[in-house]
């Protein structure tokens, strides 16, 4: 039997506002336990919730970004459940009517057509404290800085075929919402995080198959590993004979397997009703019309711009465009490098990208920043250095020895482009070769390149490669 | 100091303001008549004297400097359900004896900055579910006419104490009726504003979307001059208003010459005792002989408002009480053996029956698979409830009835009979479901027993209300009147 994969996410952004999304509270992360938690974080009695609208205009500018209704018309309701970490009893989300319905998102795994993703909603809700089950002896510590953190849930349609399509979703919603900045989007701190739900079923088949909802998925590499592994179940339960239960499963990347945390029966009963202590949300033409002339440029049109504009090919403009530091980063690059965007695309790609990546640091960490990559190109192009070069002075610069310009002064890097001496180093090289000069001229055309080579050594790879080759062509002759 | 205790606001801001008496002197009588009568009457929860004394001293330096306001220096008590900082805040019930908020609410704080002196925080029903001031933990409340009958509720401390002159104002809540029903039932004034006049910060939810604060008092003079410190939109209470603040004192003398009155005649069924009839119209007759003109009207949903309350209030209250849970503050059971025994038995032990009973309506009620049956309903009658007054309203200024269908009734009556208990809130009910402002006002007695009228206005009309009130209050003295036993 061939198997069809059928996946939805679920995608929690925590919303980078300054103060809680119902109280006056910091967000910061990191803070010591339950010293960022007011009154109305901690649920105490008579407080109440004032919605902040940092978080609503964030929201709106999602959906407009993916190209979905902004509800001018959106109700808060209560979700009620008793856990220690949740203070009211009941967390305040959106039901019934979200505030951001029907969005798409185009993906696209490697060497695969692109796909378009419906996104079915998006609703904004505060997020729960944490429980702390070490260190206690036996009880639970609550810290509950995090209640009351804005969160926007992102609900895509079941429309992804593999567990690659899904990372490829995730990735681009993560971009996204860094581009929009109204996520942080750091999955080590918890501020984007994802729940995933799977279901199999024999390919032509229309009918769905019971789905597992797989929790907190906090990397992509986990996304991708919770996926497969739970596909594969499903698979062995149903050729087994077997039925495939609703329920809800934890991914445990250490053991690398997903289990059963929840049944359907055992699924709780959330009671949800509008919360009369807010108001319903309304957004009307002007206000949606004002965030979306806050909008950047999103990264597709980023990536067609790159293409059509600069000259890149479709996969590096990809590359380029995947977060929106890097991008910014490209752009200053090669607006100082001034002309030839490809040599730029070819370095931030190349040695940049490679070097962070081996001293695992983000481009907003680079030593060498953009400015400074594209005044050394900027000396490529005016043939101040060669490309080889080049290189060396982008080590200097990693490590800290000053600018282009600093580098190439203060090692002597300047390309030699002065024929005379050019030719000088070349008749040298020839008075000490004769017996090469000897082979190259009875046609032992090889023995060029051991000019070349020479006479680079000899300048210290300071000697224009070009010229190098036009003035060796008509000596050697 | 001639019998202060029986003064109106008005005419003890007049007395603190010409120095005829200071605050302190006020404040030790008023506390001095606490220490004595609560015995008997069980209104007080907390008594906060040293803070008392010590605003009322306060208050005296401002009165000394000229920086006023008019309600400096005038004590006053605060229904046990408004938050106060530092001051134990119970709401009546064992959940929260040990409760001291880290924070005043809008209310009191209002009250506060306006220089009124605090005596101490009244007796209630325990979280507001009551209609008698019997579900308290700290003991049912006396009626100073008769302290074998109830005060009324839920807001049953704040009227014992007005009424038996140990306050000469105090703050009340009303969800279904819990400031007109027990105003009725001791003899004085009670208003509860339109929903979103008062801010709900800090005072512990009961029904959010229809608990609405207000002030009891002798006189709607005193009443106006109560709502002029705590009416206002609040930044921190989403549901409160944000429009213009009259001063209700302005408009108390106009004339009614003309007023347009409506008589519900399904506030006047076979539900209404003879006497208490008796007595609205005669009070109907004296509004006709000071200019008012009456016509029947009628609010053909009337029947609805109970059943649909004990559906909306009891869904709303069930969550909003969610955050009693013993772990973060309020009671906690010894020796929880796991979190699920935690939560049982600290809720099991805190929470008193007529609270658990609403919680378990409410739960059941938002329950999947019933929630479109029982609580998307009762929101769509709350509706037709509204739409009643608002045609009402489009041929008449005020309504008139009775605020309730009895008398005070005996302490025990109908303690154990719940559906009954919730029929004495019948006439006051649907004024909440519709968020309209109502106030019930001293109209006679019956069989030596106080008798409440009770005024609906339209949205935002208060000043209306109060001065319907104040006119009728200027040509009778059944506001005046103090029970025997504390004159």
């Amino acid at each position: 039997m061939e198997w069809e994969i059928v996946i939805g996410l679920e995608i929690h952004a925590q919303l980078a506002t300054k103060s809680k999304i119902f109280s006056g509270a910091s967000t910061a992360y990191g803070a010591s336990p339950n010293t960022q938690a007011c009154a109305v974080d901690l649920g105490l009695p008579g407080v109440l919730p004032v919605l902040n609208k940092e978080a609503v205009r964030m929201a709106a500018k999602f959906g407009l970004a993916v190209g979905a209704r902004v509800s001018p018309h959106s109700v808060f309701a209560r979700k009620n459940y008793f856990y220690p970490d949740l203070p009211k009893g009941y967390q305040i989300s959106q039901f019934e009517l979200p505030v951001v319905e029907g969005g798409r998102l185009e993906i696209q795994v490697e060497g695969e057509a692109a796909r378009v993703i419906g996104i079915t909603r998006a609703h904004l809700e505060e997020d729960a404290g944490k429980s702390l089950h070490e260190d206690f002896h036996g009880a639970t510590g609550i810290d509950l800085n995090r209640a009351g953190t804005p969160l926007l849930e992102i609900v895509s349609e079941p429309d992804m075929r593999s567990a690659k399509e899904a990372v490829a979703y995730m990735k681009k919603i993560h971009s996204l919402v860094q581009y929009l900045e109204i996520c942080d989007g750091n999955m080590q701190e918890g501020s984007f995080r994802c729940d995933a739900n799977v279901s199999i079923r024999p390919k032509g088949q229309e009918q769905l198959g019971t789905r597992s909802e797989l929790k907190n998925l906090n990397s992509f590499r986990f996304v991708e590993r919770a996926i497969n592994i739970e596909v594969e179940r499903q698979i062995d339960v149903i050729e087994g004979g077997g039925k495939v239960v609703q329920e809800t499963r934890l991914y445990d990347s250490d053991k690398d397997e997903t289990r059963s945390m929840r049944s359907k029966e055992e699924a709780f009963d959330y009671r949800y009703f509008p919360d009369p202590d807010l108001l319903p949300l309304e957004l009307d033409e002007a206000y949606i019309e004002a965030v979306r002339k806050t909008l950047p440029e999103l990264p597709d049109e980023k990536k067609a711009r790159f293409i059509s504009e600069l000259g890149l090919a479709d996969y590096e403009a990809g590359v380029l465009t995947a977060s929106r530091e890097l991008a910014d980063y490209f752009e200053v690059a090669a607006r100082v490098a001034g002309g030839d965007a490809k040599r730029t695309a070819n370095w931030v790609m190349g040695d940049l990208l490679g070097a962070l990546n081996k001293a695992g640091m983000s481009i907003t960490e680079s030593p060498v920043t953009a400015d400074m990559l594209g005044g050394m190109l900027q000396r490529i192009n005016d043939n101040t250095i060669s490309g080889k070069i080049a290189k060396q002075v982008f080590e200097c610069m990693w490590s800290g020895e000053g600018d282009a310009d600093a580098v190439i002064d203060a090692k002597g890097l300047r390309q030699v482009t002065d024929s005379g001496a050019i030719e000088k180093i070349i008749d040298e090289i020839m008075a000490n070769n004769p017996q090469q000069l000897e082979q190259y001229r009875a046609g032992k055309d090889k023995l060029f390149g051991f000019f070349v080579g020479q006479v680079m050594k000899e300048s210290q790879g300071k000697a224009n490669p070009a010229q190098v080759n036009e003035l060796l062509k008509q000596k050697l002759v | 100091m001639t019998a202060m205790h029986t003064k109106t606001i008005a005419q003890l801001s007049a007395a603190l303001h010409s120095g005829e008496v200071s605050s302190v002197e006020l404040t030790t009588l008023f506390l001095e008549r606490i220490k004595q009568h609560n015995p008997a009457l069980n209104c007080f929860i907390t008594m906060t004297e040293a803070q008392a004394l010590a605003a009322a001293a306060a208050a005296d330096q401002r009165l000394k400097a000229g920086d006023a306001a008019p309600l400096t220096g005038v004590p006053i008590a605060h229904k046990d359900i408004f938050c106060t900082a530092g001051v134990k805040t119970t709401c009546a019930s064992k959940m929260l004896d040990n409760f001291i908020a880290p924070y005043e609410s809008t209310c009191t704080a209002k009250f506060v900055e306006a220089g009124a002196v605090m005596l101490g925080k009244t007796n209630m029903d325990e979280f507001a579910m009551g209609s008698s001031n019997e579900t308290s933990y700290y003991g049912a409340v006396k009626n100073p006419w008769d302290l074998e009958r109830v005060p009324g509720g839920s807001s049953g401390g704040s009227v014992s104490a007005v009424a038996a002159r140990l306050a000469p104002a105090a703050t009340g809540t009303d969800t279904g009726g819990s400031i007109r029903q027990p105003a009725a039932l001791c003899g004085l004034t009670g208003l509860k504003p339109t929903y979103g006049r008062v801010s709900r910060f800090g005072m512990i939810a009961f029904a959010s979307s229809l608990d609405q604060a207000g002030p009891i008092t002798y006189s709607a003079e005193d009443a106006a001059l109560l709502m002029n410190v705590m009416a206002g939109f609040d930044e921190r209470d989403s549901t409160s208003v944000d429009c213009e603040v009259p001063d209700y004192s302005a408009n108390l003398d106009n004339s009614i010459e003309g007023l347009k009155i409506g008589l519900p005649k399904e506030y006047f069924d076979d539900g209404l005792d003879d006497r208490v009839a008796r007595v609205i119209d005669a009070a109907v007759k004296e509004y006709e002989a000071l200019g008012a003109v009456v016509k029947e009207i009628s609010l053909p949903n009337t029947a609805l408002a109970v059943p649909t309350y004990y559906v909306v209030a009891p869904a709303e209250c069930s969550t909003n009480l969610s955050r009693f849970d013993g772990v973060r503050f309020g009671h906690r059971c010894d020796d929880p053996q796991d979190l699920f025994d935690l939560y049982t038995r600290s809720r099991g032990e805190g929470f008193g029956a007529e609270v658990k009973r609403r919680i378990m309506v409410g739960t059941y009620v938002l329950s999947a698979g019933y929630y479109d049956a029982y609580y998307l309903k009762a929101q769509k009658i709350r509706r037709l409830i509204s739409d009643d007054f608002r045609a009402a309203f489009e041929t008449v200024d005020v309504i008139m009835g009775p605020t309730a269908p009895t008398t005070a009734f005996k302490l025990g009556e109908k303690a154990d009979d719940p559906v009954t208990m919730y029929l004495s809130d019948i006439y006051t009910i649907s004024v909440n479901m519709a968020g309209l402002p109502a106030a019930s006002i001293p109209a006679g007695f019956a069989d030596g027993l106080p008798v409440g009228l009770q005024l609906i206005g339209n949205y935002f009309d208060e000043s209306r209300l109060l001065n319907v009130a104040h006119k009728y209050q200027q040509a009778t003295d059944w506001h005046l009147q103090v029970p025997a036993a504390f004159k």
